[in-house]
């Protein structure tokens, strides 16, 4: 059974991808995910805001306080050697994880400023990074700005560091947009290697008790595939860029529908967080064994085959089957 | 001769440099202003640099200065080169040791940083007293008299005690050279190796104890030995000072500096001259060279080997032109007929005399100067010269104070000033919290470094840990600057900060024509209406030339806080000229990089549109004709006692030299609660009370750490004639009809560090984000909230007997007796010392050790610790450091003994005050407060009748019936003290059953002294000493005290639960045997946010770090566990709590590895001590304990804790 697949350009032995999470925080974490059979490895997400306010809090931490007593001019032990700040360590840990794993490892970022995109995915290609993943994470939230410039933002941002880097960029984004496909063709021809469906938006809970807006950010369920695969298979066939599904792929299946749809590549977070790395191993077994038991033959056999492009019924991905849901829905509850 | 390198360096580094290098253990504790020498030994070890035998020496800190005297001793027996750094009360500590190593001649250099002796009271700044209290201990004693000087005499000293045998004590006077920072030439490895004899070290090796070749050292003689044994040593010491002058000759070859055992500067045929040493030396020279190029015959004798005292040499250096000498001492020594300098000079000349090898005999007079860094200027030199020529000069006289007790002191012409051709002299004001020093000494390194000229720079700090002002005197020219004084005549003056023109003579340094660079919120059209009138006089009347930024509208919009030290360092530069501006400009910007660089560069990039946006913001100010401002205000209100209107109010306005002697109490007494009349106004926020939305709990008054937030109620008719915007709401509670609410923000005190918002629980139900207490801008509520706090202090106090003293709720209505401290906004230890205040404050007497407790309750001008309406507070006193145990113990027993002897003589004239009455107030129970004021009125009843009297016992009585109403004895002191240097005596007087409350204010480093690591640091967090994280726990003190099985003892974390807090200092409070409080309190030494230090104590608690329980003895009278753990199992793990704070996440960045081992470990730990406290709370109920020595045995006060 020929199991791999090319995303972005990247050879890959199969579709099974780890995305980013705090399971690649270190080289052996990276390690272990290439052990349990990861095809490829996401890193975690380096955030520019987070250097920035690293570098404010440990500037002002060191400084506070100090030259104002004269007892105490200052509060920690001055020592003279490079501080080794979270975008160090990360770029360490990229540089040593892609030296120490066959696989290939992907940086993944998420920028703030155009200077602090280019900086730091240059940086990540200098660290050995095989891929940058640019994870496009901003809520347009200023009523001022109009779509078209939230639009232009990403674009912008996207054409900035392919030109500043030379191996393969993806774009991880969010489902909102007017108008998605028409998005992704621009990013398509604004030279993106791969779209990476979707990002899971930072959704804030309540604190009824204590009246505060709280950050609660919940593993995914296997229900999240819709959204993704249902742009998927709309997407398949009609850009360049390759695809990768990400979100709800608890077991092979999902796995499964995702490749069907049309994604070059299939990633995984929350699985992995909840049953340890090892359970990569588990996925990739039961796609192989559902491949196996309905005779086919490569991942490339099955890829895209229910895409919007391929299947019967190709409203089914449009209004006619929303009509159709609803009708079943009735059927079900009100008419029987 | 080799080029050297230069370096701008204090005489700390200077001195440290040569001490790291020429040493191989260094056994440290700190001590200001030694410290720093301590650190960079640590730090270097730490960087593995290497001593002159390419290997890292071993830095270690021990528990005290006794004990770091001891390990110095061990080590110098064991054979290492090895030295230590002290000051002050820590040179004392080792004493006993002093003796001892040089009684064995053991080759040592001790480098102390000379530091005025705790008398009438602490100071931290420098004289002579510390080295002048050892010089009888056998070691020689070495001055340097500038930062050069502490650097190359530190290498002569190493070379001498080598050879000599004799061990060296190198000083150099506290701050002024220790901290003063110069321009000079570094010593080099082949320097130092030339001096220092290989040989001369294996010879100390080889006496080192050594069982290949025992022998016994320290033996014990009788009196058929011991005196022939002492006198066996002269020939040592005899030889000694040539010793010295043969290394100091070496020295001169190679570098060209010449040194002397005396150095004489001046007339050679002088008729009158100084002798004197350290830093005034500098100053001297200064003067004399000025007064012999106008002809005057005189010199000064600059001493640099004070012991042993070379006669010869002294003859040698003093002209035999001389007339007279002034001796001048910066130490004083009660009752002697002179002090050790001038008796010194004084034996040599009589005995020169006598002997014939002088001709005359000069007339020697002795003056004491520069105690606690006093300035010692030029005109004061000139002052004791000129003295030398009247027919009957003063002895003993005094220089830099008025002394109108003793008449002592000199007339100084206050016009007499020596001309620094060429010298560029700048003086600025500013914050410690907006990086002005920071700032101006990157400055003098971009001077000093990049130009030929010589730089210094000395910096003066008040006395407050929050919003403390900071003066930065700098100097650069073309030769070497000797000036060890402050800046009198400025060409350029900076005031960093607006407000301080109304508070202190800013313009009074400013020289003529110089340049004056205000921070200002006013632009250059709108700045001179907002100035006060003298000011603007003297900008008109010195012909000044007068510039504004507004700095800190740029600092907000570079998102850079308060700080703005970059703009006006760029200001500096622009308008000075003393480089280029292009050139200035760039190298600020290197220094930022190399500051910021490792950090990361976003604060790089933030600080270099700073630079580049300076200068369209700066302006030079077209100055009018006219003035027209408002006069200066007064610092304190005319309501204010006499002693704070005359003395104290001086102080604060920067005028504390101008106070005679007579203005000053004789014994150190001052009067309690003056930190009132000091209306800081330092934060622009303040917090601003919701009425409507307040449930009156009183958490915000609770933790207010300035105690800035008081509560009242009273009846609704007592609001008649309540100023506008006088605050109120109906009393939430039951019982209380009729009653109004008011929580008043004493708004011009507050330092606006938000804990109180942080803590308010009440929301409102429209808007979340606003509580019932938010931060709001100062300045349009002030005037109001003036009327509205002098009004509030009208209203009734709350009888203390209608209080519920058992809840937080409760509490807020007891008057706080220590309140608007000068500890760091957001303190973490003040809320509980306001606590004890509250609850016991009436009867209450404090044994403080020193620390920042001391030093933010105790520093002059003002003091925190208050009475109330009966004029009744907390009794303060600060001992030692190390003994503070000790002293609170002897309180209580001078307590116990006084109310043993009232209670005699109430039981003696029983029947004159009425049995019934005596009775009662003989078995009166005083644990309640209801039971304490019933015993208050029963004493005030007895005074009463002892009055009448006639009877002699009746008015001992008298003198001692206070003592009938039960003592609150409070030992207060950090973990510094607790764990580590008064660690002996904590733990006698647990043991001792006495009734003594130790609160132990927990910030697990020291932090007074600048953040050094104790044994209360815990595993893994970084401080000074332990740079590489601590790899050891922290010591569990509470557990240990345990272990007596009769001690009270309580772990607290007033913000993880308050309620736990106060019923543990009640608990404490009412046990009648000792106990001990260890309470959490969140520091700016742990690198944490303290506007969530509350927080932070809350996840250490929940993270396991610091579990919270009381152990009551009393519970296993009645059969229960005396063990109680009040707070639940670990459910945060350690990494939240822990990596909020920089004390632990620094690790993560210079060593990540290591901070995931300590990690770890720390894990670990925490998980055994939990084990540990849950057995203990699980087990069985032991067996009643001894009872304590002097306890009554009610049943124990148990109350819920949440």
């Amino acid at each position: 059974m020929n199991l791999t697949t090319t995303y972005m350009g990247l050879k890959l032995k199969h579709p099974l991808v780890a995305s980013a999470s705090p399971l690649s925080r270190s080289v052996d974490q990276i390690k272990r995910l290439e052990d349990a059979g990861a095809a490829a490895v996401v890193m975690f997400s380096l955030f520019e805001e987070q250097i920035k306010h690293e570098s404010n809090a440990l500037a002002h931490f060191q400084e506070h306080g100090t030259e104002s007593f004269a007892e105490a001019l200052s509060y920690f032990p001055q020592i003279d050697q490079p501080f080794k700040l979270s975008s160090d360590q990360y770029l360490e840990t990229l540089h040593q994880a892609s030296h120490a794993c066959q696989i290939p490892i992907l940086g993944s970022l998420n920028g703030l400023t155009t200077e602090g995109w280019i900086r730091y995915a240059r940086k990540m290609q200098e660290a050995g990074a095989a891929g940058i993943e640019l994870n496009v994470y901003s809520i347009a939230a200023n009523p001022t700005l109009p779509g078209s410039a939230v639009e232009q933002r990403y674009l912008d941002v996207l054409k900035a560091v392919k030109y500043a880097v030379d191996v393969p960029v993806a774009l991880k984004l969010s489902p909102f947009f007017s108008s998605m496909a028409h998005m992704a063709r621009q990013f398509d021809q604004a030279g993106a290697d791969a779209l990476v469906l979707f990002n899971r938006f930072y959704q804030p809970d309540f604190d009824l008790e204590a009246l505060e807006v709280v950050p609660n950010l919940q593993f995914s369920t296997p229900f999240e595939i819709r959204l993704p695969l249902m742009w998927i298979a709309l997407l398949y066939g009609k850009i360049k860029a390759s695809l990768a599904a990400t979100g709800g792929v608890h077991s092979g299946l999902e796995a499964l529908k995702y490749l069907m749809a049309g994604a070059d590549v299939v990633m995984t977070t929350s699985a992995l967080l909840q049953h340890g790395a090892g359970y990569l191993g588990t996925l990739l077994q039961q796609v192989k064994e559902w491949m196996e038991a309905h005779e086919y033959e490569s991942v490339s056999q099955m890829k895209g085959s229910m895409s919007q492009r391929n299947v019967a019924d190709a409203s089914a991905f449009e209004r006619a089957n929303y009509i159709k849901v609803l009708e079943s829905f009735k059927g079900e509850y009100l008419t029987s | 001769m080799d080029k050297r390198k230069i370096a701008i360096v204090d005489g700390n580094e200077a001195a440290a440099h040569v001490a790291y290098r020429a040493n191989e253990v260094c056994a440290i504790y700190p001590i200001t202003p030694s410290s720093p020498m301590g650190e960079l030994a640590d730090q270097w070890a730490v960087e593995r640099r290497t001593n002159l035998w390419n290997t890292v020496p071993q830095v270690v800190e021990l528990q005290s200065e006794g004990g770091a005297a001891g390990a110095v001793h061990g080590s110098l027996q064991g054979g290492a080169l090895t030295t230590t750094f002290t000051a002050s009360q820590g040179l004392l500590l080792m004493i006993p040791n002093m003796y001892k190593i040089a009684g064995e001649l053991t080759s040592t250099v001790f480098y102390v940083a000379a530091r005025s002796l705790a008398a009438q009271a602490l100071s931290i700044f420098g004289d002579h007293s510390d080295v002048m209290a050892v010089r009888s201990t056998g070691f020689a004693l070495l001055c340097a008299s500038c930062v050069q000087e502490a650097h190359d005499l530190a290498l002569i000293a190493q070379a001498a005690t080598l050879e000599s045998r004799v061990p060296f004590i190198h000083f150099f006077d506290g701050f002024r050279t220790s901290h003063e920072i110069n321009k000079i030439e570094l010593l080099s490895d082949q320097d130092m190796r030339a001096l220092i004899s290989d040989e001369l070290v294996w010879a100390h090796r080889a006496r080192a104890l050594n069982p290949d070749r025992p022998f016994v050292r320290g033996v014990a003689q009788n009196p058929d030995v011991y005196f022939q044994a002492r006198e066996s040593v002269n020939p040592y010491y005899e030889r000694a000072p040539a010793v010295v002058q043969r290394a100091m000759d070496a020295f001169k070859k190679r570098t060209g500096r010449p040194y002397h055992l005396f150095d004489y500067f001046g007339d050679p045929q002088a008729e009158r001259v100084l002798v004197l040493m350290g830093s005034g030396v500098e100053a001297a020279r200064e003067a004399v060279e000025h007064l012999t190029e106008r002809g005057e015959p005189v010199g000064v004798v600059q001493v640099h080997l004070y012991r042993p005292f070379s006669t010869e040499d002294f003859l040698k250096a003093l002209p035999d032109t001389v007339k007279a000498v002034a001796v001048l001492d910066r130490t004083k020594e009660p009752g002697a007929c002179g002090e050790p300098l001038y008796q010194d000079v004084v034996t040599v000349l009589s005995q020169a005399y006598s002997q014939g090898k002088r001709k005359t005999l000069p007339r020697i007079i002795g003056g004491r100067y520069g105690l606690s860094s006093k300035e010692f200027t030029p005109a004061m030199v000139k002052a004791a010269l000129d003295e030398l020529k009247k027919k009957r000069p003063k002895h003993p006289f005094t220089l830099g104070i008025t002394d109108d007790v003793s008449h002592t002191s000199l007339a100084v012409d206050p016009d007499f000033r020596v001309s620094a051709p060429g010298v560029t002299q700048a003086v600025f004001f500013g914050l410690g919290a907006d990086g002005t020093v920071g700032a101006n000494k990157n400055s003098i390194k971009i001077i000093g470094e990049e130009t030929d000229f010589y730089t210094q720079g000395y910096f003066v700090y008040d006395s407050k840990k929050s919003g403390s002002r900071t003066t930065s005197h700098l100097r650069f020219g073309p030769r070497p600057i000797r000036s060890t004084y402050l800046i009198q005549q400025a060409s350029f003056v900076g005031c960093h900060q607006f407000n301080f023109l109304e508070k202190i003579d800013v313009l009074k340094v400013a020289a003529p024509g110089a340049v004056f660079l205000l921070n200002s919120p006013y632009g250059p059209e709108d700045v001179w209406d907002h100035l006060p009138g003298p000011v603007q006089e003297q900008i008109l009347g010195k012909k000044l030339k007068f510039y504004v930024i507004d700095a800190y509208r740029m600092a907000l919009e570079n998102e850079m806080g308060t700080r703005i030290n970059t703009m006006m360092q760029t200001c500096f530069f622009a308008i000075s000229g003393v480089l280029p501006r292009q050139e200035a400009i760039e190298k600020i910007k290197g220094a930022i990089e190399k500051t910021y660089g490792k950090k990361g560069q976003e604060v790089v990039r933030k600080n270099f549109e700073a630079v580049d946006g300076t200068l369209a913001n700066l302006f030079e100010v077209e100055l009018p004709a006219t003035t027209a401002g408002p006069a200066l205000p007064s610092a304190v209100p005319p309501q204010a006692p006499e002693f704070v209107r005359n003395v104290t109010a001086m102080m604060m306005a920067d005028r504390g030299d101008e106070l005679p002697v007579s203005a000053l109490p004789v014994d150190g007494t001052y009067p309690s609660g003056t930190t009132r009349w000091e209306k800081r106004n330092i934060s622009q926020f303040v917090p601003i009370w919701e009425p409507d939305l307040c449930i009156q709990c009183g958490n915000c008054s609770f933790v207010c750490p300035h105690s800035c937030i008081r509560a009242k109620l009273y009846p609704e008719p007592a609001l008649s004639g309540a100023p506008q915007g006088f605050k109120s709401a109906p009393l939430r509670g039951k019982g209380y009809p009729d009653q109004r609410y008011t929580l008043q923000v004493y708004v011009e005190d507050c330092t606006g560090c938000t804990l109180c918002v942080d803590v308010c629980p009440a929301k409102s139900k429209e808007v979340s984000g606003k509580k019932a207490i938010n931060m709001g801008h100062k300045e349009p509520i002030l005037a109001q909230e003036r009327d509205s706090v002098q009004f509030f202090e009208a209203l009734p106090q709350v009888e203390r007997g209608r209080i519920d003293f058992s809840t937080v709720r409760g509490v807020q209505y007891l008057e706080p007796l220590f309140e608007f401290s000068g500890a760091c906004a957001g303190c973490g230890e003040t809320p509980y010392l306001k606590l004890v205040t509250q609850l016991f404050g009436d009867r209450m007497i404090v044994a403080n050790a020193t620390g920042c407790s001391s030093i933010y309750g105790g520093n002059l001008p003002t003091t925190p610790w208050s009475f109330n309406r009966q004029g009744r507070g907390p009794a303060w006193s600060n001992s030692l450091f190390e003994d503070n145990a000790e002293f609170g113990f002897g309180l209580r027993v001078s307590a116990d003994k006084q109310l043993q002897q009232a209670s005699e003589l109430v039981e003696a004239l029983r029947e004159q005050i009425g049995a019934d009455l005596a009775e009662e107030i003989l078995s009166a129970p005083q644990r309640t407060e209801g039971q304490l004021i019933a015993q208050r009125e029963r004493v005030t009843q007895l005074k009463e009748q002892l009055q009448a009297l006639q009877d002699p016992r009746a008015r001992h009585l008298l003198t001692l019936a206070g003592h009938l109403v039960r003592r609150s004895v409070w030992t207060v002191g950090g973990d510094g003290w607790a764990y580590d240097i008064g660690y002996g005596g904590l733990d006698h007087v647990l043991a001792s059953g006495r009734d003594v409350n130790i609160l132990v204010l927990d910030t697990e480093v020291y932090s007074n002294t600048g953040g050094q690591a104790s044994k209360a640091t815990p595993l893994g967090a970084v401080a000074k000493f332990a740079a590489a994280g601590k790899a050891v726990g922290k010591k569990d003190l509470a557990l240990m005290a345990i272990a007596y099985g009769n001690v009270y003892v309580a772990r607290v974390a007033l913000g993880a639960n308050p309620q736990q807090t106060l019923l543990a200092l009640r608990q404490a409070e009412a046990y009648p045997g000792p106990s001990l409080i260890i309470a959490y309190s969140h520091c700016i030494m742990q690198g944490i946010n303290m506007e969530h230090g509350l927080r932070q104590q809350e996840l250490a608690v929940k993270s396991g770090c610091w579990p919270l329980f009381r152990y009551n003895p009393e519970l296993k009278n009645v059969g229960q566990n005396p063990m109680e753990l009040d707070s639940a199992r670990p459910s945060v793990p350690l990494e939240r709590y822990a990596y909020n704070e920089l004390r632990y996440k620094m690790l993560t960045y210079t060593n990540p590895e290591r901070a995931k081992q300590l990690l770890a470990l720390a894990k670990a730990d925490v998980e055994a001590k939990w084990a540990m406290y849950e057995y203990l709370a699980r087990r069985e109920a032991p067996a009643a304990s001894a009872p304590p020595a002097d306890g009554n045995h009610d049943a124990p006060l148990q109350e819920k804790t949440s």
